[in-house]
């Protein structure tokens, strides 16, 4: 049995096809990305599993069963952490996972909430008032907030969304603790460092539509080859570049360059010639194979045209 | 039925007004006796609505009422689109209580607030004039119909309302006036035969109408009439928020 199956979605919002016939099942014990630019149908998707969203046509199931015939059942299967900060400013910590708690007929959860702070660094602001917490820590309630009734699939939306370096990582590792005790995870993000140091199987969504769905190996041996990542030093920083080369720019720091190249029509001799004529001294060079924003570039591209 | 799940958003509702009393109770009731101390100054011993009773004494079962109406009405409205502004209304959403038990939930929390400051007004009120109580029955049943009534009619508005400003417009344009002009400072047989016969049509009449005939056993109208039509409005308005909220309507959109 699958964690998630969802066949024939179909989704409109006034005369915008949000979602279009998507097909996607993620196995159990998957860790699974879900990708896509902003607007690109993600959010839906997912609130749509998590029962938030109607939708036209189409059959979603969690664990078998269906999210809107049996919606009790699939929730108290799943654990979502919303996109958006949002926060009860009337209650404190453990009155909030309380309170969530009950939502889901727990009436004695104390110690798995108690487990729950310490694992979310939260036993400390266990009695202080939401509006009292950091962005921060108040991410983390939410996380603890989707797992107060023990789900199986665990689904995170977007959950380092303007976070710091430092909570990035310790969320990393607390969801992939998650992960290794047997959930499921779903995770969107658009960050691809992320889906690419976490994620097991990757779909991507481009204007509603799912356009590429395997496994993260093979998505990147797709972008390897058609780019390849050139990085390049200079002695001094780089101003504004030739008209040619900002287009190939992935990015740009100080002295540092790197730019994504098509290998069948980009040549490095000329990327670098074009440099050197506007006054660059190259000191090192750099050539590394595509990583999944090239790959995610490219899809994303090729829909467009 | 996950009891566990609807008394516990009850108790959340309950616990979120109690957690602001000042706004949410004490200013209510001294909204209310301001009413009491301006009214039964400017026409106590001029308005004699119903034989025997003197103005304040008529007047204060029906500030009961209308605080209990108004405030019935704020607490699931204002709980509402506070969820839904802050965003918070999505913890709520992704568990597994039904639409009944969401219903139930902020519809018993509202009949507790509105009954709460009803009892509060009724003792501060009780300073300036005794009120003879003929059937307790009577005021209770209809301090718990006119609560839940606008405790659903506040689902309703808190479900339909994106804003704080539309909410504030339904309740100056439509639950202030209702009530206002429902017979909590006259009784309707003071009033010209067009109005009288306009204010059958508010519903509101009936609730203050029942509960004035608990207090001094005498009303504008049949007791038992303005009991039918309560209940009938009370069971029209409650399948109508059981109906949005089962579709999801501006909810799970």
């Amino acid at each position: 049995m699958s964690a998630i199956s969802i066949s024939g979605l179909n989704k409109h919002y006034a005369r915008v096809h949000a979602l279009h016939d998507i097909d996607l099942t993620v196995e159990r014990g998957e860790f699974f990305g879900l990708l896509g630019p902003n607007g690109a149908g993600k959010s839906t998707l997912i609130n749509i599993v998590a029962g938030l969203t109607r939708f036209d046509t189409g059959h979603v199931a969690v664990l078998g069963h269906d999210v809107v015939t049996a919606y009790r059942q699939t929730r108290r299967l799943i654990g979502v952490v919303p996109q958006e900060l949002a926060y009860d400013p009337f209650f404190n910590v453990r009155e909030v996972l309380r309170i969530q708690s009950g939502y889901f007929g727990l009436h004695k959860n104390d110690a798995w909430i108690d487990e729950l702070l310490a694992a979310l660094m939260l036993t400390e602001k266990a009695g202080a008032n939401m509006r009292a917490l950091s962005g921060g820590m108040k991410r983390r309630v939410m996380i603890a907030q989707a797992l107060v009734h023990r789900p199986e699939v665990v689904v995170l939306d977007e959950p380092t969304a303007g976070v710091d370096v430092e909570l990035r990582k310790s969320l990393w590792a607390f969801i992939r603790r998650l992960h290794r005790e047997g959930h499921t995870i779903v995770l969107t993000t658009h960050y691809l460092e992320e889906a690419e140091a976490l994620c097991d199987r990757i779909a991507i969504l481009n204007h509603g539509k799912l356009i590429a769905l395997d496994t993260k190996q093979a998505l990147l041996m797709r972008g390897i080859g058609h780019t390849r990542r050139v990085c390049i030093t200079t002695e001094q920083p780089l101003g504004r570049l030739p008209e040619t080369l900002e287009k190939k720019v992935r990015r740009q720091e100080g002295n540092q360059l790197e730019l994504r190249l098509d290998k069948s029509t980009d040549s490095v001799m000329a990327v670098l010639d074009a440099l050197r004529a506007h006054g660059a001294v190259i000191t090192d060079l750099n050539m590394e194979g595509a990583d999944l924003e090239d790959v995610f570039v490219e899809l994303t591209q090729t829909q467009k045209v | 039925m996950n009891l566990i799940g609807l008394y516990t958003l009850f108790c959340k509702e309950v616990l979120r007004f109690g957690k602001v009393l000042l706004q949410t109770l004490i200013a209510p009731v001294i909204t209310a006796l301001l009413y009491l101390l301006v009214f039964g100054h400017v026409f106590e011993g001029r308005v004699q609505a119903f034989p025997g009773v003197s103005y304040t004494m008529f007047l204060i079962p029906g500030l009961v009422m209308m605080s209990v109406i108004q405030n019935a009405f704020a607490n699931s409205s204002s709980s509402l689109i506070q969820s839904k502004v802050t965003g918070n209304i999505v913890f709520m959403m992704l568990t597994p209580l039904s639409h009944l038990e969401f219903f139930l939930a902020f519809v018993l929390a509202a009949v507790v607030r509105g009954i709460l400051v009803g009892v509060g007004v009724y003792l501060v009120a009780l300073v300036f004039t005794a009120v003879p109580i003929k059937h307790p029955g009577f005021i209770l049943l209809f301090m718990f119909l006119g609560s839940a009534t606008l405790g659903a009619i506040g689902v309703i508005a808190g479900i339909w309302a994106e804003k704080f400003d539309q909410l504030a417009g339904f309740q100056n344009f439509i639950i202030l006036p209702l009530s206002f002009l429902s017979g909590v400072f006259y009784s309707i047989h003071s009033l010209p035969e067009f109005w009288q016969r306009l204010s059958h049509f508010n519903p509101f009449f009936y609730m203050i109408d029942g509960f004035r005939y608990g207090f001094f056993g005498v009303s504008d109208t049949a007791p038992s009439v303005s009991l039918a039509i309560v209940t009938l409005f009370l069971v029209v308005l409650s399948g109508i928020t059981l109906v949005l909220l089962k579709t999801g309507y501006k909810l799970r959109d």
